[in-house]
């Protein structure tokens, strides 16, 4: 039978989870995704990827830092935070975040100081008075640097970042798990959910380390390592095309399977969704850049400014295809009335505390961040000019 | 002179602690009785359920407003609300419940069609046994108590919202004053004492009755025993307690 109807309980007049609650598995997508990247590089050698490797750690560091800025902005009492680690509630699949969060965050840390260590011994070297002191609070004291301390950070890092794979996949897993295992929400409750967001969490972390190589380089004048953007450029295509597919095999088979679920996400993916799902995150933010990035990596490309020039907008186009598909699931999901009869609305105010603003400026940061980092340890050389 | 004083100073501060510790356990007894609180192992005798009947509602919305004084839900929330169905001839279902129906009902909603079924289906927390609010509350705030009602802490809930995602039936909220979730407690506070919810009390039909599912005599119970009555999403496997006679397979 037909509703005629738009009914929506009366609770759903206001949806629950706002934009904040978009911003943080796209934040933690680039955190796991950069982490992975410059995995690459230690666990299996890729020798193409040393260019980034360090670059794509701080990058994870930065965006991690910030993730739960948009949680705690949006926790009704922000004050009580601590309590999910201090009394967690272990039949949650939301108890584990701390845990996990802070877990990842010791690793990244830890990576970071063991690959900066020479560069820190370095500037405590040439550095005295409070500087030199500070220098040596960060190095812990040991100022030690030989072969063998070398090679010893250097085993603990591919250590670390083989154990960080799998830690930076359930962190990221596990945000597609808080959704895929709510039962109530037809548009959520699917378990390939967390496998849905590992990939596309590595295809925006790819992202956002080509978009950020090429847009240094080009500021600066820089030549761009060729072989390591090409790489790069690959593993997108090739990461886009798995995430890009697992989305639609989701749509196609809950479509097939032709459920009562189906009835009401089809007036969702025709009415409220259509724009920012099929138009922009499917036709548009995938399409488009899939056929770039297939030109770029199958046909031998001449003019590298060009095909350089085709690598950039595209993974600026499926940063934002990303953020759609984030989009498309917290608030698409929450559209959907429990009542199974009808829609609400959303869009984010501009000013609001949980608004456009807000949240542009909670993206912003880690960028300024990673910019600050870069005054001091210099990403890519210090011959800047 | 002196040790005589000093005698008489020990004796008097000893006499004073025990009166004080003897008046003291008087006054605690006393308070003891004053105050009604069930014991653990009392309320351990109780299940509270609810049914609704839909066969009498008839759309007042007087439960509605009781709850609403009751409970001081905040403006555009609802812990309980009343919906109502309208079924043409042509087989069209038209749902809707204005502001909760807390003015109750007035036109039809289906203005064009000939309606054949119409009905009205009031909504609350189902206090379900197998909760999935209570599932997913990360700190725990969500809870059961002994005598099963599903309550939330509002000293301990962070307010993430996690709950109101899991709940099927909409019934949660986030109260925006105070930063936590909220939702019906079967009027806990009420019934404690032995009260009827705010909801019952006020229906003019008696649609609604509330009871202990673990007493064999209890009205409630004895309704069970001889009405055919349905539950509301019973595939979610979330064991609702809250049972509704005569239930129409368009609710959902
Ligand atoms: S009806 Fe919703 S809020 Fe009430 S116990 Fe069931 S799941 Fe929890
Ligand atoms: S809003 Fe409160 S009661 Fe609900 S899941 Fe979060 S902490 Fe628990």
């Amino acid at each position: 039978m037909d509703t005629l109807s738009n009914y929506i309980f009366p609770n759903e007049f206001h949806i629950t989870w706002t934009v904040m609650i978009v911003l943080y598995p796209y934040i933690t997508g680039m955190v796991a995704g950069a982490f992975i990247v410059s995995s690459f590089y230690h666990v299996f050698n890729m020798e193409k990827l040393k260019t980034v490797a360090r670059f794509a750690l701080v990058s994870s560091l930065a965006f991690l830092l910030f993730a739960t800025v948009p949680l705690l902005n949006h926790l009704g009492r922000p004050e009580r935070a601590f309590y999910i680690m201090m009394t967690p509630n272990f039949s949650s699949a939301m108890s584990g975040f701390g845990f996990i969060y802070s877990f990842y965050m010791i690793i990244v840390v830890l990576e970071i100081w063991l690959s900066y260590r020479v560069e820190i011994i370095d500037k405590y070297n040439k550095s005295n008075g409070i500087v030199k002191f500070i220098y040596l609070v960060v190095l812990l004291g040991n100022a030690n640097d030989n072969e063998n301390t070398r090679r010893f950070d250097k085993r603990l890092v591919i250590a670390l970042a083989s154990f960080g794979i799998p830690v930076a996949c359930i962190l990221h897993g596990y945000v597609g798990f808080l959704f895929g295992s709510i039962k109530a929400n037809p548009w959520w409750s699917t378990p390939l959910m967390f496998i849905i967001f590992i990939f596309s969490a590595i295809v925006s972390g790819l992202a956002v380390l080509i978009f950020l190589y090429q847009f240094v380089h080009w500021m600066r004048k820089r030549s761009i390592d060729q072989d390591c953007l090409d790489l790069m450029a690959k593993w997108l295509w090739g990461f886009m095309i798995i995430a890009v597919t697992l989305e639609l095999m989701e749509v196609l088979s809950i479509s097939y399977e032709n459920t009562e679920r189906w009835a009401i996400l089809r007036q969702l993916i025709d009415g409220k969704l259509k724009l920012s799902y099929v138009y922009l995150q499917i036709g548009l933010f995938s399409i488009v850049p899939f056929i770039m990035l297939t030109i770029t990596s199958l046909s031998k490309m001449k003019n590298t400014k060009v095909k350089n020039l085709t690598i950039w907008i595209a993974s600026v186009m499926l940063l934002l295809q990303v953020l759609f598909m984030r989009w498309n699931v917290v608030i698409g999901g929450q559209l959907v009335s429990k009542s199974m009869r009808g829609f609400t609305e959303y869009f984010p105010g501009l000013w609001d505390k949980e608004g456009l603003i807000v949240s542009f400026l909670i993206i912003l940061v880690p960028f300024v961040l990673l910019y600050l980092f870069d005054k001091v340890f210099p990403f890519f050389g210090e011959k800047s000019h | 002179m002196e040790k005589i004083e000093r005698r008489q100073f020990i004796k008097l501060g000893l006499f004073s602690t025990a009166g004080i510790l003897v008046g003291s356990f008087f006054a605690f007894a006393k308070t003891e009785k004053d105050i009604e609180v069930n014991s653990y192992e009392d309320l351990l005798k109780f299940d509270w359920g609810y049914i609704v009947d839909t066969t009498r509602c008839i759309g007042c919305g007087s439960c509605v407003r009781a709850c609403k004084v009751e409970n001081e839900v905040p403006e555009g929330y609802f812990r309980t609300w009343v919906e109502r169905f309208e079924i043409t001839k042509d087989e069209t279902v038209y749902v809707d419940s204005p502001k909760g129906a807390i003015e109750g009902f007035n036109r039809d909603n289906a203005q064009t069609a000939e309606i054949v079924k119409a009905f009205f289906v009031p909504k609350l927390c189902n206090h379900c046994y197998d909760a999935p609010c209570i599932q997913v509350c990360p700190v725990g705030a969500s809870y059961r108590s002994p005598d099963k009602v599903v309550l939330v802490d509002k000293e301990h809930c962070v307010g993430c919202g996690y709950c109101v995602q899991a709940c099927p039936y909409g019934v949660r909220y986030i109260n925006e004053e105070k930063g936590v979730a909220d939702k019906c407690t079967l009027c806990y506070h009420r019934i404690q004492k032995g009260l009827a919810p705010a909801c019952v009390n006020s229906c003019p039909r008696n649609a609604r009755i509330y009871g202990n599912l673990k007493d064999p005599n209890s009205e409630i119970n004895k309704v069970l025993h001889q009405r055919r009555y349905g539950l509301l999403k019973p595939d979610l496997g979330t064991n609702p307690k809250c049972f509704y006679i005569g239930l129409d397979k368009e609710v959902k």
